[in-house]
């Protein structure tokens, strides 16, 4: 029994917390992703370098805030620049809105035009990103490190193994709850909310019945902004801010928001966690887990390590080409085909 | 014959192409022969690439955002053709390891037999699960202590299987077909699906390519580097200590040291020229044959060119491959003149996003735009740092020295890089969406 336990809580210690926090961070990255596929139309390519730039900025804010003195006690500080970050970010996307793809709405151009702008908006903000904090690896987490650490855990429970939640951990999951709740209350309850998904089911119905298309492309690219910015920051605090992997962001992100159904908001939620909690099970040695868990004779004596961790980009694609085959239009019916 | 390789060219576009020679010539004389001349072999190598994705975005309207995925394969192959095997290493594991990946490809044949044979139900899924569980189990066994045995031997210096030890040319069409083979998975998979859907499984898959290069050591090295691809040309080296060409080149008034590594580069010039031309002149005559009309019917409208019992799907598939075959033979070609495969420097930006580039602003639809388009951002990509360096250092003349802003200023201004091909394609996207060579 003490040994379920102890296996329960490697489990949970190395794969379930982990793999929530980061289920969370890719949940938010593809509601953004989903909610411009619903409303514009299109794949947004430039949506991991949108993380990277909210990220970016707020990231400096930080710094400054250090600078300062200013801080938000046990939390991270970076939390009280998140709001600058997400105002700096709903600036630069609408700020693009006008420049770039407002022209191909008025010409109503193929959805297959606007991806290529967006890779053409992804090269912008990539260069732009690099030019403001550069190619490094930076590091912003401050505050209470653990919620519970290993060794509390340990003095509390007696076991042999121990539980370790980070702030971040935690922070992450909180503040996904509370932006996902604000998401959707604001989707379902408000006026604007309504348009919107009037918008998104049927273009032409909603523009006889007087909605402006541009009131809700702009709240479109505001909560987007607000979305990427959160969830970079999140991942950010968790991990650490590196460009370069906020743009390889961009393919568990898809993923999530294609298994979940392209233009679905709850589906965007569910395929995050679907995807994270694959990439890291499958990436996890589970020699320890199984160690507790199996009769001592038949204790693996490898790994048990399905895939390096090198190939998590190919769990997330491999899902993804399961789901286009089998079920294109996502778990949670999408927009697809 | 030659009428159909310059079909539809006008004088306007005889006057890019001489705008972008004066470009080349305009650097030797700035900087040198040899340098311009190792930019136009990549420039060259980029114009193939561009020429394939050319044919899928431009005759087909196909979003293939995996150029990288694919150049990087024809990479692997100029690596496994060219280098001499590792006898010892082959002995130790070499066997094991083609038993362990046949044994994969069954496990996956026969998922998709069972697949295909079983009656829809609930016991089918499990029986392709369960397939498809206990053969990686299998295939890990056999391929693992195999993969084991293989790095172990003498890992400082091989630690891989190595090639076929043939003539490197080989490898060009070789890498023209694994590149096809990886485009045919993806193709069957993602292409009766809505474009945005191809264009995020090609991402994905140069992805893995790249992960799979980086970390499969038995392979081609991994980030330690596959060196030593043989050269088809003679070494700068060899003609150096050949007194006969020492004679004549310092007979012509040359430094032989200068003169031995232009030969060189000249050599791969004529090399890649003859492959571009060529596939100009087949691309030219495929694109104004009735297969290139239908071809261009399907991509401008699909419900039609499908009323006409043309079977979308399939041609769809058909110029996937081709184009992708046709970007890695150019990856091959890349790794031919580099001499050596190295997985870290596949950067997104630079082989896939960098070749879009080329394709939209020289003309999407026009085999000779993509030529175009390819030289002429090269030679940007390539000069825009030093201009962006030069730029910054003019606004930050008139900081104080060692100050914060300046330092900063100066470094970021490799960054301009990006931004600049950002702000192109957008430019160009916008106010000229057919390209400098439109499409005819």
């Amino acid at each position: 029994m003490v040994d379920a336990l102890n296996g329960l809580i490697v489990l949970a210690n190395f794969v379930l917390i982990p793999a929530t926090a980061y289920g969370a961070q890719l949940a938010l990255g593809a509601l953004g992703v989903t909610l411009i596929y619903g409303i514009l139309r299109f794949s947004n390519f430039a949506h991991g370098d949108t993380m990277a730039f909210g990220t970016a900025i707020t990231v400096l804010v930080t710094w400054g805030f250090q600078a300062l003195g200013i801080s938000f006690g046990p939390l991270p500080t970076a939390l009280l620049a998140l709001p600058i970050g997400i105002a700096a970010t709903s600036l630069l996307v609408v700020g693009t809105d006008r420049a770039v793809y407002r022209f191909y709405r008025k010409q109503r151009a193929a959805p297959v035009i606007y991806l290529i702008a967006s890779l053409g908006v992804m090269f912008v903000l990539n260069g732009l990103v690099r030019f403001i904090i550069g190619t490094d690896d930076q590091r912003f987490t401050d505050g209470e490190r653990f919620l519970i650490s290993v060794r509390e855990f340990k003095a509390m429970t007696g076991l042999a193994e121990g539980l370790a939640i980070r702030t971040t951990q935690a922070i992450t999951v909180v503040v996904a709850v509370l932006v996902v709740a604000a998401l959707f209350w604001f989707l379902n309850r408000t006026r604007t909310g309504k348009s919107m998904r009037a918008y998104s089911d049927n273009e032409d119905l909603a523009l006889l019945s007087g909605i402006n298309p541009e009131r809700v492309v702009l709240y479109t690219w505001l909560i987007v902004a607000a979305l990427a910015t959160t969830a970079g920051v999140l991942y950010g605090l968790d991990k650490s801010f590196k460009p370069f992997v906020y743009f390889q962001l961009l393919l568990p992100i898809f993923a999530a928001a294609i298994v979940g159904g392209l233009g679905n908001p709850l589906g965007a939620i569910a395929g995050g966690f679907v995807i994270a909690y694959s990439e890291v099970l499958i990436t996890y040695p589970m020699k320890r887990v199984l160690g507790y868990w199996m009769p001592e004779s038949l204790e693996p004596d490898g790994l048990v390590q399905l895939l390096s961790t090198d190939y998590k980009f190919a769990v997330s694609f491999s899902i993804l080409l399961i789901v286009l085959l089998f079920r294109p239009t996502g778990l949670f019916k999408g927009k697809s085909l | 014959m030659i009428g159909s390789l310059f079909r539809g060219m006008t004088r306007r576009d005889l006057l890019l192409f001489a705008f972008v020679a004066v470009l080349y010539i305009g650097t030797a004389y700035v900087q040198s022969w040899n340098t311009v001349l190792g930019m136009v072999n990549l420039a060259l190598i980029s114009a193939i690439m561009a020429l394939g994705v050319n044919m899928q975005w431009g005759y087909a309207g196909l979003l293939n955002v995996g150029v990288m995925g694919f150049v990087a394969l024809g990479g692997l192959a100029a690596v496994l053709v060219s280098v001499p095997p590792t006898e010892e290493a082959v002995s130790a594991g070499g066997l094991q390891i083609v038993i362990a990946l046949l044994l994969g490809a069954a496990t996956v044949a026969a998922a998709v037999v069972a697949w295909g044979k079983m009656p829809p139900s609930r016991a089918r899924g499990f029986a392709v699960a369960g397939i498809l569980l206990v053969g990686f189990f299998v295939f890990r066994a056999v391929f693992d202590p195999a993969v084991a045995r293989v790095e172990a031997v003498n890992p400082a210096s091989t630690g891989y299987l190595g090639g076929l030890h043939l003539p490197v040319v080989i490898s060009w069409p070789v890498g023209g077909l694994f590149a096809a083979g990886a485009a045919w998975i993806i193709g069957k998979s993602a292409l009766r699906l809505r474009s945005d859907y191809l264009a995020i499984a090609t991402l994905g898959i140069s992805e893995i390519i790249i992960a799979i290069l980086k970390n499969e050591d038995w392979l081609s090295r991994g980030v330690k580097n596959a060196t030593g691809v043989p050269s088809p040309m003679p070494a700068a080296i060899d003609l150096q200590n050949d007194p006969s060409f020492v004679e004549r080149v310092t007979a012509w008034g040359f430094d032989p040291v200068t003169a031995s590594t232009i030969s060189v580069k000249l050599g791969y010039m004529a090399l890649f020229l003859a492959v571009l031309v060529a596939l100009i002149w087949l691309t030219q005559m495929a694109l104004n044959s009735p297969w290139g009309r239908m071809m261009r019917a399907i991509r401008d409208n699909e419900v039609a060119a499908s009323a006409m019992g043309k079977d979308v799907t399939k041609r769809h598939l058909q110029i996937f491959i081709l184009g992708s075959a046709v970007c890695g033979m150019a990856g091959a070609m890349l790794v031919t003149l580099d001499g050596q495969l190295t997985p870290g420097t596949y950067q997104p930006l630079r082989f896939t996003f960098l070749i879009w580039v080329m394709v939209i602003v020289g003309g999407s639809g026009n085999n000779w735009g993509s030529v175009l388009g390819g030289f002429l951002i090269y030679w940007l990509y390539i000069q825009v740092e030093p201009i962006g360096i030069w730029t910054m250092e003019m606004i930050t003349s008139g900081m104080a020295d060692g100050s914060w802003l300046k330092a900063h200023l100066l470094e970021s201004a490799a960054h301009m890089r990006l931004l600049t091909m950002g702000v192109i394609l957008l430019v160009v996207l916008r106010f000229s969406p057919r390209g400098l060579i439109p499409e005819r």
